[in-house]
């Protein structure tokens, strides 16, 4: 088989190059990151010294860093924080579990699966938050009521994609782990769960973005404590700083929790099958 | 030393019920010897499939009886006697090609050392050596092929089920591989049935082709290939080459293969 001698330095080469560019590539984008941060705080600072805004409308960068400083010092950002996080993570987590529980069973039966799906696709479509109200008006509202919230409201994505990543096997590669005579519990470690592992984590980041904006929302309306409750807090004390610093602080919690995830996925995907 | 390995009598395989009923295979009866090299041939939709599949264990015959030496299919199967190779690679793009190749030996239990060797012994023979640690996507597709190849031999099979193995490569790497997988059957002593639409590969390949006729899917014809054996290049211009080739041709057009999809 001379061909793989021949074959096998153009496709090392290739392989190689892939290896340096790619490197490279992801230094630029750390770099573009602080610029636009720099671009973006300029540009602000720059309108309200043309403008002189009142700082209830529009305060300075300075202005917001530095209520964000005291806010954080004395404790209340941190506290509102820790309780919009928690909420976060109860209601992601428990979902995330139930969700690729039964998704997982309902992909066993095509029969279950094809009386559940449409359903399952047409809820796809309706914002869950809007049952948001329901829940206060049954349960009340509070903590675990704001889990219950991020926790519906993160489930259908995760449980869709688990169903497309398990249904979406292909015959052959299943037909292959008979043929080697593989246990159902070899079939699930070996062939399952990696072959759905990128669908199903399309389904998590999804799931974790939502889960956010359920939390927020729900504290934004009803809730008593939690980041959303303090946007809401400080925009009737038309404490405007405030609003930017709890808005800024939110932006953060929902960056990092989808980095978290992202990571997560590195960490369990690595065959970086996607790159070009 | 002719030992039947493969024996089918009387096989029929009929898919869904009522109406929908699609007759796949019917009365197929073949004995395969231990060793041999045999080709299927034969119309689009006539059950070539579906008989690899039924030897293989992952489809039960409608009537008739399979044995694999003195083994049921599933007998054979859970025996690691039987292994298959697909039309597309079918690797797991998340393993390595080494991990690929060793996942059925993993699944029964093969100690991790013995696995390694394995792997690094197959490699060798697919020449391939140098990709132990890239992953499929990093590969040709006649590469990926050859990894299925390996993976299947990696339990040391006595039966290789191929199923159009080169039916999506160009024609020169499909020669290459067929003039490599004849150097893989000499070494490892495997009887192979390969399935091929390639009339001029199977009598390349095979010591024996059986021409099937269309749906449901009957033996109308075997033709024994006398090529020598090692085959080199120099047969493919022989006129006797030429002769198993026509004769092929002439078993699958009195078929009508023309008529069928
Ligand atoms: N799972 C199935 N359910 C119902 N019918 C099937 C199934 N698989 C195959 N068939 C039918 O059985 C017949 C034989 O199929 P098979 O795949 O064995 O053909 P083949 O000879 O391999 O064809 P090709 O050369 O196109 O691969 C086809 O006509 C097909 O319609
Ligand atoms: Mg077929």
């Amino acid at each position: 088989m001379a061909i793989n001698r021949e074959a096998s330095p153009r496709v090392g080469n290739w392989t190689r190059f892939r290896e340096t560019a790619r490197p490279a590539r992801k230094n630029l984008h750390l770099f573009l990151i602080p610029v636009a941060i720099a671009g973006f705080w300029a540009l602000w600072e720059g309108i309200i010294a043309l403008n002189e805004f009142p700082a209830f409308l529009l305060p300075s960068p300075r202005l917001v860093a530095l209520s964000w400083v005291e806010n954080w010092n004395s404790g209340i950002l941190p506290r509102h924080l820790g309780i919009s996080l928690f909420e976060v993570g109860v209601g992601f987590s428990v979902s995330l579990f139930v969700a690729a529980l039964l998704g997982y069973l309902l992909a066993q039966s095509p029969l279950l699966e094809k009386i559940v799906s449409p359903y399952l696709i047409a809820l796809q479509a309706v914002p869950l938050v809007a049952l948001g109200p329901f829940i206060i008006i049954w349960i009340g509202a509070g903590i675990w009521q704001n889990a219950l919230v991020a926790a519906l409201i993160a489930f259908f994505p995760m449980l869709v994609n688990t169903l497309v990543g398990i249904r979406g096997i292909r015959a052959e590669y299943r037909e292959l782990m008979r043929s080697y005579s593989a246990n159902r519990w070899q079939v699930f470690i070996h062939l399952e769960i990696p072959a759905a592992l990128p669908v199903f984590f399309g389904g998590v980041r999804v799931g974790m973005t939502l889960s956010v904006v359920g939390v927020t929302v729900v504290e934004l309306l009803w809730g008593d404590r939690g980041l959303g409750f303090l946007l809401n807090f400080a925009r009737g004390a038309l404490n405007t700083p405030l609003v930017f610093a709890t808005v800024a602080t939110l932006a953060a919690m929902a960056l990092s929790l989808y980095g978290l995830v992202v990571l997560v996925e590195r960490f369990l995907i690595h065959h970086r099958r996607n790159e070009q | 030393m002719i030992e039947p390995q493969i024996q089918l009598s009387a096989v029929s395989k009929t898919y869904g019920h009522g109406e929908r009923q699609v007759a796949a295979l019917k009365n197929i009866s073949l004995t395969i010897q231990r060793g041999e090299f045999l080709a299927l041939i034969g119309p689009s939709g006539c059950g070539k499939t579906t008989l690899l599949k039924i030897i293989a264990d992952l489809l039960p015959p409608s009537a008739g009886r399979v044995g694999i030496g003195a083994r049921s299919p599933a007998e054979a199967r859970r025996a690691r006697e039987t292994a298959l190779v697909f039309q597309a690679p079918t690797l797991m793009e998340w393993r390595d090609i080494a991990h690929n190749i060793t996942l059925p030996l993993e699944i029964s239990g093969a100690a991790r050392a013995e696995r390694a060797e394995r792997a690094r012994e197959l490699l060798e023979m697919i020449r391939l050596n140098n990709f132990a640690n890239h992953y499929p996507h990093e590969l040709s597709a006649g590469m990926q092929q050859q990894v299925a190849i390996a993976r299947a031999l990696s339990y040391r099979p006595q039966i290789l089920l191929m199923d159009e193995p080169f039916g999506a490569l160009d024609e020169l790497t499909r020669e290459r591989l067929g003039d490599a997988l004849l150097e893989i059957w000499a070494r490892a002593k495997v009887t192979i049935v390969f399935v091929t639409h390639s009339i001029g590969e199977a009598v390349w390949l095979a010591d024996r082709v059986a021409v099937f006729s269309p749906r449901p899917g009957r033996i109308t014809r075997i033709v024994e290939i006398d090529l020598p054996r090692p085959r080199i290049a120099a047969a493919r211009a022989s006129t006797r080459y030429a002769e198993r080739v026509n004769e092929v041709r002439r078993a699958l057009k009195l078929n009508g293969q023309s008529e069928v999809n």
